[in-house]
C-alpha cells in the first residue's frame, strides 16, 4: 500500500508543472499583456498625461503623428491617442457589462430549467428560442431609438441578447451533470435543490460559463463596434471604438489611419480575449483525462 | 424480524412510462431489514435492483410512479414531506454508487467535499470538520489523509475514489448504507478490500446495509440475507447460509453456476444463462424465467408462481419446480 501511495504521489507531481510548462506560450503571455495594458490605460485615463479627446483644434485636422499628437489628430481635430484610450473605457464597460448581465440571468435561467426540467424548462427554452428568433441589430436600434443612446441603455440590450447563449450552455452542461451519480449521490445526503445547485452543480457549470464569458467579451465589443458606426452607440461626443472607425470612414482616403488605428485596437482586444478564454478553459478544466 | 425492522418495504411497485408502453421495473417486492443487519440484493442487469434502490431512497426518476409503502424507522417514505424527507435522508441514510467518478464531484477537491457535508450534517465548526474528514478518510485505510483532502477525485485511483465516497457515505452516521454495486467498477484485488471495508465499517456502527450486486460471490460471506430478483420481482428470499446450502430458484442456480471457478479446467465455456430477461414492457403472463429455465414445464408458462416459504419459514421462493437436491452447481 505504501509503496503504491508513493508511487502515485510522484505522478501527480511531475505531471502538472509539465502540463503547464507546455500549455503557456508567449502568445498567451502577449494576450495577456495586451490586455493588461489595455485595461490600466482604461482605467487611469483621467490621470494619464493625454490631451482631452473632445477639445477641438480647427487648425490642426487630420495631422499626422508628432510629438504633441502621438497618434496625430482626428476629423475635427481632437487627439486620436486620447480618444482611443477613452474608446477603450467604452469598450470595456460595454463588453464586461453586457456579458456579465448575460451571464447572471442566462446562467441562472439555464441551470434552473435544466435542473427541474419540465414546465419551466419548456417556458424557458420557448421564450430564448422566440428572443433568437429576432433580428438582434434591429432590436437593438429600435431599443436604442426609443430609450435614447446611453450607455447604459446600450449595455443592456447588449447583455439581453446574450442571454439565450449563456442560458444554452448552462442548460446543457446542467443537463449532463444533474445525471450524475454525485448529484443523487447529494440528494442521498439530503442536501436540498439549492445547495445541489448552488455547492454540486454551479462550480461544475462555472467553467464552460466562463470560457463562453471570455467569447462574449469579443464578442460585445465587436457589436459595440457595429452599433456605434451605425451611429446608434454612445452619443458623441464621447469617443468610442466604433464610433471612431465610423467618423474615420469619411477620411479613408485622406487619412486612412483615423478608421485603422481604432480598428486594430478593437482587433488586438477581441484576438487576446478569445486567446485567453481559450486557454483558460484547457487548462482549468479538471475533467479532462480524468473522464 | 418484521417488528424490529428499521426498513419495511411493503408491495412496492415502480412503473416508468416509456415510448414502447408501461415498463414495470420492480414488481410487488417485499423485503425487511433490521437494524445492524445487511441484505444482499441480486440479479442481473435489468433486472430491477438498482430502481428498488431508488424507491427506498425516494429517489426515482420524476416520471416512475411508486406503488406501495417504504417504511423507514416508523415512517412512511412515500408520504413523508419534501422537508421531512430530506432531513430523515440527511441524517440515516447514505449511499455509495457503482462508478466513483461520477459518485464524486470532479470539480470540488476530497476536502470541500467531505468537510462541507460534515458541517451540515454535523454541525461542526471549520477545524474540527477537517478534523473529523481527516479521521473519516484514515478509518477507510486512505494514507496520507490531510494531503488527500487537497486533491481532486481525478488525481485518485478508483479504488482511493471508492473509499473517499464511502468515506462521505459515513459522514453523517447513517442508519441504513445502500451500496450500490459498489466493487462493480474496480479490480478485482480491490473489489475484497472494499466489501471488507465495509463489512467493517458496518460492524462497527451497527449500521444495516443493502449490498446490491450481480455477483452471487459478493454477496456470501459478507450479508445476513439475500434476496434475488428476477424481472422486477423477488424470486427467492433467504438467509444466506440457507439459501447457499440449497437453493430452490432455478435462476439463483444458474446464476451460481456463472461464476467462473478455479477447478474447472481452463478454456471450459462458462455455463452462461441462455437468452435474455424478458422485455420488461411486455410482461409474460407466466414466470418471467420460464423461456430460460431447464426445468419449466406446464403452467410455468401459463401462471405467475406466488412466493412461497419453504421448509424454513424465512426462505421463500417463487417457483413451481424448484429445486429439491442440494444443487450441484456445476452440473
Amino acid at each position: 500500500m505504501a509503496t503504491l501511495d508513493l508511487a502515485l504521489e510522484e505522478e501527480v507531481v511531475a505531471a502538472l508543472p509539465a502540463r503547464r510548462k507546455r500549455r503557456l506560450g508567449p502568445v498567451f503571455w502577449a494576450a495577456i499583456a495586451w490586455m493588461v495594458f489595455i485595461f490600466v490605460a482604461a482605467i487611469f485615463a483621467d490621470v494619464l498625461p493625454l490631451p482631452s479627446p473632445t477639445d477641438m483644434d480647427m487648425l490642426n485636422r487630420r495631422a499626422p503623428f508628432s510629438a504633441l499628437h502621438w497618434l496625430g489628430t482626428d476629423g475635427l481635430g481632437r487627439d486620436e491617442l486620447a480618444r482611443l484610450v477613452y474608446g477603450a473605457r467604452i469598450s470595456l464597460i460595454v463588453g464586461l457589462g453586457a456579458p456579465v448581465i448575460g451571464v447572471t440571468i442566462g446562467g441562472a435561467l439555464g441551470m434552473l430549467a435544466g435542473y427541474f426540467r419540465g414546465r419551466f424548462e419548456t417556458l424557458v427554452v420557448g421564450s430564448m428560442d422566440v428572443l433568437l428568433a429576432f433580428p438582434p441589430l434591429i432590436l437593438a436600434l429600435a431599443v436604442t431609438a426609443y430609450l435614447g443612446q446611453s450607455i447604459l441603455n446600450l449595455t443592456c440590450i447588449l447583455g439581453m441578447l446574450g442571454i439565450p447563449a449563456f442560458m444554452r450552455v448552462a442548460r446543457a452542461a446542467t443537463l449532463t451533470l444533474a445525471r450524475r451519480e454525485f448529484v443523487i449521490a447529494a440528494q442521498a445526503l439530503g442536501a436540498s435543490h439549492a445547495r445541489i445547485l448552488l455547492r454540486e452543480l454551479l462550480p461544475n457549470v462555472m467553467l464552460p460559463l466562463l470560457a463562453f464569458f471570455l467569447l462574449g467579451v469579443a464578442v460585445i465589443i465587436v457589436a459595440e463596434g457595429a452599433l456605434s458606426f451605425l451611429g446608434l452607440g454612445v452619443p458623441p461626443p464621447i469617443a468610442s471604438w466604433g464610433s471612431m472607425i465610423g467618423e474615420g470612414r469619411e477620411s479613408l482616403d485622406v487619412a486612412p489611419q483615423l478608421a485603422f488605428l481604432p480598428a486594430i485596437a478593437m482587433f488586438l482586444t477581441v484576438l487576446s480575449f478569445n486567446l485567453v478564454g481559450d486557454t483558460l478553459r484547457a487548462l482549468t478544466d479538471p475533467r479532462q483525462g480524468a473522464l | 424480524m418484521n417488528g424490529a425492522a428499521l426498513l419495511s418495504v411493503e408491495a412496492v411497485s415502480v412503473d416508468l412510462p416509456t415510448v414502447r408502453g408501461n415498463l414495470r421495473a420492480v414488481d410487488q417486492v417485499d423485503l425487511h431489514l433490521a437494524a445492524g443487519q445487511t441484505l444482499g440484493i441480486v440479479g442481473e442487469s435489468g433486472c430491477g435492483k438498482t430502481m428498488l434502490s431508488r424507491a427506498i431512497l425516494q429517489l426515482l426518476p420524476k416520471k416512475a410512479k411508486l406503488a406501495g409503502r417504504v417504511i423507514f424507522d416508523g415512517q412512511d417514505l412515500a408520504h413523508c414531506s419534501a422537508e421531512a424527507l430530506r432531513k430523515l435522508r440527511a441524517r440515516s441514510l447514505a449511499v455509495v454508487f457503482q462508478d466513483p467518478m461520477t459518485s464524486l464531484n470532479p470539480v470540488l477537491t476530497i476536502g470541500t467535499q467531505l468537510i462541507e457535508t460534515l458541517q451540515e450534517h454535523l454541525e461542526l465548526d471549520a477545524a474540527a470538520a477537517k478534523r473529523r474528514s481527516g479521521e473519516l478518510l484514515a478509518a477507510v485505510g486512505i494514507p496520507a489523509p490531510e494531503q488527500r483532502l487537497s486533491q481532486y477525485p481525478h488525481q485518485l485511483s478508483g479504488g482511493m475514489r471508492q473509499r473517499v465516497a464511502i468515506a462521505i457515505a459515513l459522514s453523517c452516521e447513517p442508519k441504513l448504507l445502500i451500496a450500490d454495486e459498489p466493487t462493480t467498477a474496480l479490480d478485482v484485488t480491490i473489489q475484497a478490500q472494499i466489501l471488507d471495508l465495509l463489512a467493517r465499517e458496518q460492524k462497527r456502527r451497527h449500521m444495516a446495509m443493502i449490498i446490491i450486486t450481480h455477483d452471487l460471490g459478493v454477496v456470501a460471506g459478507r450479508t445476513d440475507d439475500v434476496a434475488v430478483m428476477y424481472a422486477g420481482r423477488v424470486v427467492e428470499r433467504a438467509p444466506t447460509q440457507a439459501l447457499f446450502k440449497q437453493m430452490h430458484m432455478p435462476y439463483t442456480e444458474a446464476l451460481l453456476a456463472a461464476i467462473p471457478k478455479l477447478e474447472t479446467a481452463p478454456h471450459t465455456p462458462l455455463p452462461a444463462i441462455s437468452g435474455r430477461p424478458p422485455d420488461p414492457t411486455r410482461p409474460l403472463k407466466g414466470c418471467s424465467f420460464s423461456p430460460r429455465c431447464r426445468y419449466a414445464a406446464g403452467r410455468c408458462e401459463s401462471e405467475k408462481p406466488p412466493l412461497v416459504p419453504a421448509e424454513m419459514a424465512a426462505h421463500q421462493y417463487a417457483c413451481f419446480h424448484p429445486i429439491r437436491l442440494a444443487a450441484d452447481a456445476t452440473a
